[in-house]
């Protein structure tokens, strides 16, 4: 019984990273006022990207290659919905198309196959010395894809950097007022081209979790809505790294509960009952049926410098 | 006399810009073409030959026309959604959960009992105007009365409904047998088909008759001079007596039915019952691009709906014929997107170039 309680944490864990990954991107995003959710376009592209790196190179060069063009996407979102003050719904859309289309292109003229990449090298595991002693703790925390250590550090680096620093504070600020921040010396502009390519970084890492972490090859779609999930995770956790954590956390837990569920042929409650849980809580939060969210004050909209 | 001057200017100045809503989607199709012809340049297939085919399987055959026109029926359907929404200045990304929602709605109808034609099938029809305009008004409520961003409502209601329709299109509803589906529906409650032997149904007259309606909404009823007076500035609409919170949610039922009607087409015209979804066919998506194309126009919408009819259709005949994947209309579709939505980079390089020629001073 513990220890296939041990193994639904586990998985659980696995399943949130990515959310995780995502959600922290979105935040840094739409706390500078730009909402972005072509998180799912990106993981997909990023997830793409870390499988042919794999594929030619090596598993971490795969990382590294998707975490760069995850942050190229990203500009592009940045320089169509900042500079040129294209709207930031329609140009993530456009990106989000993009990547499904780009994606598929690819996996098609490079493996010729449609569905599904070759298997490639994953980061495999890495263990926590001491740590996975430990009774049950290690069982669920000790042994694990390198991306769960990864995105829980990134929490708290996310954390710190955001309400600990002068550039957190920053940043926050363009997202609330622009033009106070303006008014003070603060480049709008910069920061949230910043705070974008950053959500690049994040969402192209989540991709290269499902595809050299999770699994150890790309599926078509592989992101699956899981951009999405993280958009809601991000808003579930009232836009800060600690309460994203929880809610990728719970996201994960939900599917855990309904591959075991599937696993084991149980049919207590119905899988997709599990499976929309995320976006119904969601919901729930924004309406304030559960601790109510709101979001940046300048969320999603362009800041139009003022002539002198 | 001098302001006067400016005046008439500036107003030659916009009228000058406005041009621009009919050249700017004409140029972004074109380039957006462009790019899928590099792709197709890339893999070694010749752009030319490969749009000679893409026009050939729409255009060629009286198959190709009916089968492009299939596929443009639920693009019709959530081009106007979308651009519904966008006129009181709503963004309705939920096309593709209305659509399924209505889908699996209008497919209940159509097999729970049979009836006169005249009636079931107007029935089913309206159960899918009534599912897809309630899971679009719902976003439509959350934003009127605690300010609730649409975007995000209708994103997280898509998968709730990709969910629900695939739990009761597997589960309470399912027909007997292996297929994950509902029963079939009665032939009384069937989009009748144009001609034997092609999949072209009455869809179609429901779509146009659709664009026609919300034209006339509008631009000949005071609901849609209050839907655009709304989108145009909504605290002048609110100060001029209109009840923005009422429209915005009767907004997004209209929004939501538009969309619904796609999945009903699909399920009456179609496909005659429904299956549990494995993920969005992405209509809903397809459909703002359709919209942005469009101007929000309805006559656009047709236009636009039409274009990316004829790219579905020759996605697959491009891929067998000249080799060249199906995913470059995605790629094309996506790029289309993106010249539309900057044209302020068209509005911007055309003011500085006037303002170089001292034409026009100041018209923001």
């Amino acid at each position: 019984m513990l220890a296939s309680l041990a193994a639904l944490l586990s998985t659980t864990l696995r399943m949130a990273t990515p959310l995780i990954l995502a959600s922290l991107g979105g935040m840094f995003s739409e706390s500078s006022g730009v909402i972005n959710i072509a998180l799912e376009g990106i993981m997909l592209i990023g997830a793409f990207t870390a499988m042919a790196g794999s594929y030619f190179v090596g598993p971490w060069f795969g990382v590294l290659a998707a975490v760069i063009v995850g942050m190229l996407v990203a500009l592009v979102h940045a320089i169509a919905s900042i500079t040129f003050r294209a709207d930031q719904i329609v140009t993530a859309t456009a990106i989000n198309i993009f990547a499904t289309g780009i994606t598929g292109f690819l996996l098609r003229l490079i493996f010729g196959d449609a569905g599904q990449s070759p298997s490639v090298q994953d980061v495999g595991t890495w263990t926590l010395p001491g740590i996975n002693k430990i009774p049950f703790i290690g069982d669920v925390i000790g042994t694990q894809i390198p991306f769960v250590y990864i995105a829980l550090i990134l929490v708290a680096v996310s954390y710190w950097v955001l309400f600990k620093t002068p550039f957190g504070l920053r940043l926050r600020s363009v997202g609330e007022h622009p033009a106070a921040a303006d008014s003070v010396g603060i480049n709008v502009f910069k920061m949230r081209y910043i705070a974008v390519i950053m959500s690049g970084f994040f969402a192209g890492l989540a991709g290269a979790s499902l595809s050299v972490g999770l699994l150890d090859l790309f599926v078509k779609n592989m992101a699956s809505g899981r951009g999405f999930i993280a958009l809601a995770a991000m808003i579930f956790g009232k836009w800060t790294p600690h309460g994203a954590l929880m809610a990728a956390l719970l996201f994960g837990f939900a599917d855990a509960l309904q591959m075991l569920a599937q696993t084991l042929g149980l049919t207590f409650v119905p899988r997709q009952f599990l499976l929309m849980a995320p976006y119904i809580l969601t919901i729930l939060a924004l309406a304030g049926v559960v601790g109510r969210s709101t979001p940046p004050a300048a969320d999603g909209e362009p800041y139009i410098k003022e002539e002198v | 006399m001098v302001d006067k001057d400016i005046s008439e200017k500036k107003a030659n100045y916009l009228k000058s810009m406005k041009i621009f809503d009919y050249i700017i989607p004409i140029l972004s199709v074109v380039a957006g073409l462009l790019v899928g012809a590099i792709f197709m340049k890339i893999i070694g297939a010749d752009p030319i030959e490969a749009y000679k085919v893409l026009w050939s399987s729409s255009f060629g055959s009286m198959r190709g026309f009916s089968e492009m026109l299939v596929n443009t029926i639920p693009l019709i359907f959530t081009g106007l959604a979308v651009a519904f929404g966008f006129r009181i200045g709503l963004f309705n990304i939920g096309g593709d959960g209305q659509f399924l929602i209505a889908y699996l709605a209008s497919a209940y109808i159509g097999f729970l009992f049979q009836l006169p034609m005249y009636f079931h099938l107007p029935l089913a029809v309206l159960a899918g105007i009534l599912a897809g305009g309630v899971w679009g008004g719902f976003a439509g409520y959350l934003k009127a009365t605690l300010g609730v961003h649409e975007v995000i409502t209708t994103i997280m209601m898509n998968y709730i409904a990709l969910y629900f329709v695939g739990y009761m299109a597997s589960g309470p509803l399912k027909a007997q047998g292996g297929l994950p589906a509902t029963p079939k529906i009665f032939d009384s409650a069937k989009l009748p088909r144009l001609m034997t032997g092609l999949r072209l149904h009455w869809g179609i007259f429901l779509a146009i008759g659709a664009a026609i309606l919300i034209y006339y909404i509008l631009w000949k009823t005071p609901l849609g001079y209050e839907v655009r007076a709304t989108g145009q500035n909504s605290d002048a609409a609110e100060f001029g007596g209109i009840n923005v919170a009422k429209n915005l949610m009767l907004a997004m039922f209209i929004s939501g039915a538009l969309a619904g009607l796609a999945g009903t087409s699909q399920a009456l015209g179609l496909e005659y019952r429904a299956y549990q979804p494995f993920g969005f066919i992405g209509y809903g998506f397809t459909g703002i691009a359709v919209a942005l194309v469009g101007k929000s126009h309805p006559l656009g919408v047709v236009l636009g709906a039409l274009l990316f009819g004829v790219l579905a259709r020759g996605a697959m005949m491009m891929q067998s014929m000249v080799g060249v994947p199906k995913e470059v209309v995605q790629i094309i579709q996506a790029s289309i997107i993106i010249f539309v939505a900057s044209e302020y980079i068209f509005k911007y390089l055309v003011r500085k170039w006037r303002e170089r020629k001292g034409d026009v001073i100041d018209a923001s």
